[in-house]
């Protein structure tokens, strides 16, 4: 049954592929002249919470590439979330504020995580997965709790951002926020090129029939455990911008709960389109900010909201847009 | 030291009992509807709520179980015939991100409708106190009575699901559900049933325990990850397996926290051992289960689904 | 647009105050306390605390007081971006709080580098108070360590030599278990880290039983504090004297009740403090709130006290932050707990006590002043301040 649901997005036909690429493009405009927005009308707060919708549609981005592409759901995604930030509060620790270098440490120990916990994972399927990703993902969780040199549980506070060659650049917002969309853009690209290409292929069509796969010649254990790494480096890029914007690391980062907004955020915006998570992100962090300004009871409307979305709109925001113009549901 | 280990032991044992309670809902739903339910631990949670306010208005320990068990079938009839029922043939995603609202939805009404203190419910007299052991050593009374209620459960569970005609039909539905709707067996009653009897199982464990733990909104979480790692060690849809995983874990848990860093001083120093075992000691379920996992990735009862 | 949990403070007598408010500026205060999540009682005691003298006092300085109450749900990166919120969007002059060392550890950087003033209500985290002091920060309660210290002196003073010592496994636990140690220098019969979070202790308390120590020291706040109190008393351990530190108090005896009863804690006020001002705040807040102030309620009250005489002393002229730096320094008020002064690192030197639980007469649970161990104690990290002019 999940099979079929997981079926239409993969029969996309030319018109749509543009659609959607156009969205995200035209998002990326709009996200683009956030700070002239938030000059006109004297909101300085805007753009912090731009930055961290834009730093959280990364991530979501790069779940939706195994979640949407590859239908294996993680629900330890945070733990990358979590790598990203610790790189640049233990570096910056020991003197080290470069950027390139904070990056290039989180996605070198994410992608050596993933591929262990990858290794193990994928080795099981459906449920179990969903599982056992859970359980890496709490296993990091407590590691970074107990590691006290870094202030275990309660966090650590950043002394300053990363440098850029040196160059305190990103203490300015402007500057910070224009870096991570840079990032988005960039790694939107990658992604798309990444599924269009022969290896995203594979990876769908061993979504779709594991077994056609194999008949045909391709093992699929390498190129799921090739995507799981890819995501987890991508992730822990969102981990390292998010500590670079909240200027404070803690596990708080990385406990499940995080890695189930994630997944929200992949669901709401719509599965396997990339742009979907984007606007996920989006929706997401907007909604919880604007109904916190509401109710001190929020959380009850959200989770309303989740499970009216799912109940009578499946398949989030790209389902709607997919059933408004008439497409198959 | 052997005292204090069969002393801890029994707490292992007592902690794994109630695992199995809440494991042995989810695990059914789980198998029989190839259903990802977030929601459970906040029937257990629900349980635990229903439990004080019912001990409070009757003044009865025996009476608020009473109310408080028919009050969980209830409310998890309600949900299951509102949303449940609705994400049977969805997607796994779609079971999480739609259970995922229903936490934060029963977690906040908790809050709106009891607050935010803690609640307390009073230790039954009859059960109070303790018995001694050995020596110094005292085992309270009541934690043996959740033991004895938790095995109880366990053989009537077992008694239901090899030597009845529901217990047939589960079982049969665990392993192809399709061949069960052929059987002309009304399914979707079937789920109700196996549903609200979860939730009443979750809600017994949340309403027992409360003597011992105090009730708050948080409660249900961390039980419904270890209940998630009790039934993926055991096998999705096994009631065996759920019994044996929820005793491993609890065991296991409880004598890592206690003797893992006694262990530890044997092979290295004391203030390095202390550390690592603190390190590793809330890692020891997910290690046991991860190793579990990769020698048999269906768990140790379960099909293999591939 | 701006439909935040707006508290506009009483406008008292418009004809006495109309002058004042169409003169001066106005002035504008962040609460930010924990309000959702299990430790909501914390918070709610603390903004309740500060409403209530908002409500007595009428305006802070004699200004017009807007307050914004935000909710930083425990999470420290959630409550940083709300810090900046309040900082950025709303434009307030002060912060007030948090209720946790880990969120404040979170929000101070926000909050002083944007040149507004934070005043913690609760949280008194030890980097602030030594190398890391900042002249736009403020604490109202204590620095943590020194209730600690308190139960250690307490159990010096009594004797023992033998304590049991358990706390969970993160920063606060482990400052909490070497500020005991700071002023014990008896045996240790064993020391145990739990998981944060963890709400049943058999194992620990067979662990204790099988030893039996002269004392149990423990730090457990919140949820596990509620639990481990009552498996203490149920695993039968109750003969063994149960000291602790934030563990009983008045957020969690309503959950606690007999369970509790002749437990130790350390304090720095308790409701039966025993002066006029103390008295009429317990009456005031059961009046309203219903249920008995903690040191939580009255922290936040006094922070309220604070800021009145601080703007009183400038004239309500917000701009001259030399001055109102000076006043604030001066703490020119009276605090519930009777004397109070900041060292030079903006924490409060003040005299510190043993505590016990104790049921009233209407059946309320109430923590009841024993003894004082402390005079005038202040913490042990102020000597590492330079505070910068």
């Amino acid at each position: 049954m999940s099979a079929n649901t997981a079926t239409a997005p993969a029969k996309a036909l030319p018109p749509r592929v543009a659609l959607r690429t156009w969205v995200a493009i035209a998002l990326f405009a709009g996200f683009a002249l956030v700070p002239v927005l938030a000059g006109l009308i004297d909101d300085p707060f805007l753009l912090v919470t731009a930055t961290r919708i834009v730093v959280f549609a990364i991530a979501a981005m790069a779940l939706d590439l195994i979640l949407g592409y590859g239908a294996m759901v993680s629900f330890g995604h945070a733990a990358y979330l979590g790598i990203g930030a610790y790189a640049v509060a233990i570096l910056s620790a020991y003197g080290i504020t470069d950027l390139g270098l904070h990056l290039l440490a989180a996605v070198m120990v994410s992608a050596v995580f993933a591929a262990i916990t990858g290794g193990i994972s994928l080795r099981t399927r459906g449920v179990y997965f969903i599982m056992i990703t859970l359980a890496f993902g709490q296993m990091a969780y407590f590691f970074f709790v107990s590691l006290s040199a870094f202030g275990g549980d309660d966090g650590m506070t950043l002394g300053r951002r990363s440098t850029v060659f040196g160059q305190p650049l990103l203490e300015d917002n402007l500057v910070l926020f224009y870096v991570a969309l840079g990032f988005l853009v960039a790694l939107y690209a990658f992604s798309a090129a990444l599924v269009r290409s022969r290896f995203g292929r594979v990876l769908t069509g061993t979504r779709e029939n594991r077994i056609r796969m194999q008949a045909i010649g391709f093992a699929p254990f390498p190129y799921q455990l090739t995507a799981f790494v890819i995501s987890g480096c991508m992730t822990s890029v969102a981990g390292v911008l998010l500590a670079n914007q909240s200027e404070f690391v803690s596990p708080a980062f990385m406990n499940w709960h995080r890695s189930g907004e994630l997944i929200v955020m992949v669901v709401l915006g719509g599965i396997g389109n990339l742009t979907g998570a984007i606007g996920g992100a989006m929706i997401a962090l907007l909604l919880e900010d604007w109904l916190s300004l509401l109710t001190r009871h929020w959380r009850l409307f959200f989770g309303l909201f989740l499970v009216l979305v799912v109940l009578y709109a499946p398949g989030g925001v790209t389902g709607l847009i997919r059933r408004i113009r008439g497409g198959p549901p | 030291m052997t005292s204090l280990f069969l002393l801890q032991l029994l707490n292992g044992v007592q902690f794994g009992v109630l695992l199995f309670l809440i494991a042995a809902g989810l695990t059914l739903v789980f198998g029989i509807m190839d259903f990802v339910n977030l929601a459970h631990g906040v029937l257990y949670m629900v349980g635990a709520y229903l439990m004080a306010t019912f001990a409070m208005i009757t003044g009865s320990f025996a009476a608020g179980l009473a109310l408080a068990l028919a009050a969980t079938l209830v409310f998890g009839l309600v949900l299951e015939l509102l949303v449940f029922r609705k994400l049977y043939d969805r997607s796994h995603l779609d079971q999480v991100l739609a259970t995922f609202g229903l936490v934060m939805i029963v977690n906040e009404g908790v809050r709106i409708i009891w607050g935010t203190s803690p609640l307390t419910v009073p230790m039954p007299p009859l059960l109070a106190g303790s018995i001694p052991l050995v020596g110094p050593l005292q085992y309270p009374v009541y934690r043996l009575a959740i033991i004895a209620a938790g095995l109880v459960t366990a053989l009537g569970l077992w008694l239901v699901i090899n030597h009845t005609r529901v217990g047939m039909l589960l079982r049969a539905g665990a392993t192809n559900r399709s061949i069960v709707s052929a059987l002309g067996v009304n399914v979707s009653r079937l789920f109700t049933l196996v549903f609200a009897f979860g939730a009443m199982l979750a809600g017994f464990a949340g309403a027992i325990i409360s003597p011992i733990l105090s009730v708050d909104t948080g409660m249900g979480e961390s039980v419904l990850i270890l209940a998630f790692v009790v039934i993926v060690i055991g096998g999705i849809g096994s009631i065996r397996g759920a019994f044996l995983g929820a005793l491993l874990v609890g065991v296991v848990d409880t004598l890592g926290r206690s003797f893992g860093p006694i262990l530890l001083r044997t092979i290295m120093d004391p203030s390095a051992a202390s550390q690592t075992g603190r390190t590793l000691a809330p890692m020891v379920v997910y290690i046991l289960m991860a190793a579990i996992l990769f020698a048999r990735p269906a768990g140790l009862f379960g099909r293999n689904t591939s | 647009m701006k439909t935040k949990m707006r508290v506009l403070a009483p406008i008292l007598a418009s004809s006495l105050l109309a002058g004042a408010a169409a003169a001066a500026d106005d002035v504008k205060i962040g609460l930010m306390f924990t309000l959702s999540g299990p430790a909501a009682t914390l918070g709610e005691q603390g903004r309740d605390g500060f409403l209530l003298a908002l409500e007595q006092i009428g305006d802070l300085g004699g200004l017009p007081t807007e307050v914004v109450v935000v909710d930083d749900e425990q999470k420290p990166d959630v409550a940083a971006n709300k810090a900046r919120e309040l900082v950025a969007r709303d434009e307030v002059d002060f912060v007030v709080g948090p209720t946790f060392s880990n969120i404040a550890l979170a929000i101070h950087k926000p909050v002083t580098e944007s040149g507004a003033v934070l005043i913690s209500p609760n949280a008194g985290p030890s980097p602030f108070a030594g190398a890391e002091c900042h002249p736009n920060f403020y604490v109202t309660s204590y620095q943590n360590d020194q209730m600690h210290e308190v139960m250690g002196a307490h159990a010096k003073e009594q004797g023992y030599d033998n304590v049991f010592l358990m706390a969970p496994n993160y920063q606060a636990g482990k400052d909490s278990l070497s500020g005991f140690k700071h002023s014990y220098d008896g045996g240790i019969a064993g020391e145990i880290y739990t998981q944060l979070g963890q709400l049943d202790f058999s194992a620990e308390l067979a662990q204790i039983a099988a030893m039996q120590p002269d004392a149990l020291f423990t730090f457990m706040p919140g949820g596990m504090g509620v639990n481990l109190v009552k498996q203490y008393r149920q695993a039968g351990l109750a003969s063994i004297p149960f000291l602790s530190a934030f563990t009983v108090d008045e957020s969690t005896l309503p959950a606690q009740q007999d369970a509790a009863l002749g437990f130790f804690s350390g304090a720095n006020w308790a409701p039966d403090m025993d002066n006029e001002q103390s008295r009429a705040f317990v009456t005031a807040y059961e009046e309203k709130y219903g249920t008995v102030p903690g040191s939580y309620a009255m922290h936040g009250f006094d922070t309220a006290l604070l800021l009145d005489a601080a703007l009183r002393a400038v004239d309500g002229d917000l701009d001259d932050k030399e001055g109102l730096r000076k006043a604030l320094e001066a703490a020119d008020f009276q605090s519930l707990r009777g004397e109070f002064a900041f060292g030079p690192n903006h924490y409060p030197i003040q005299d510190f006590y043993l505590a016990e639980v104790v049921k009233r007469d209407d059946g309320k649970f109430q923590t009841s002043i024993v003894r004082k161990i402390f005079d005038d104690y202040q913490d042990n990290y102020a000597e590492d301040c330079e505070m910068p002019e």
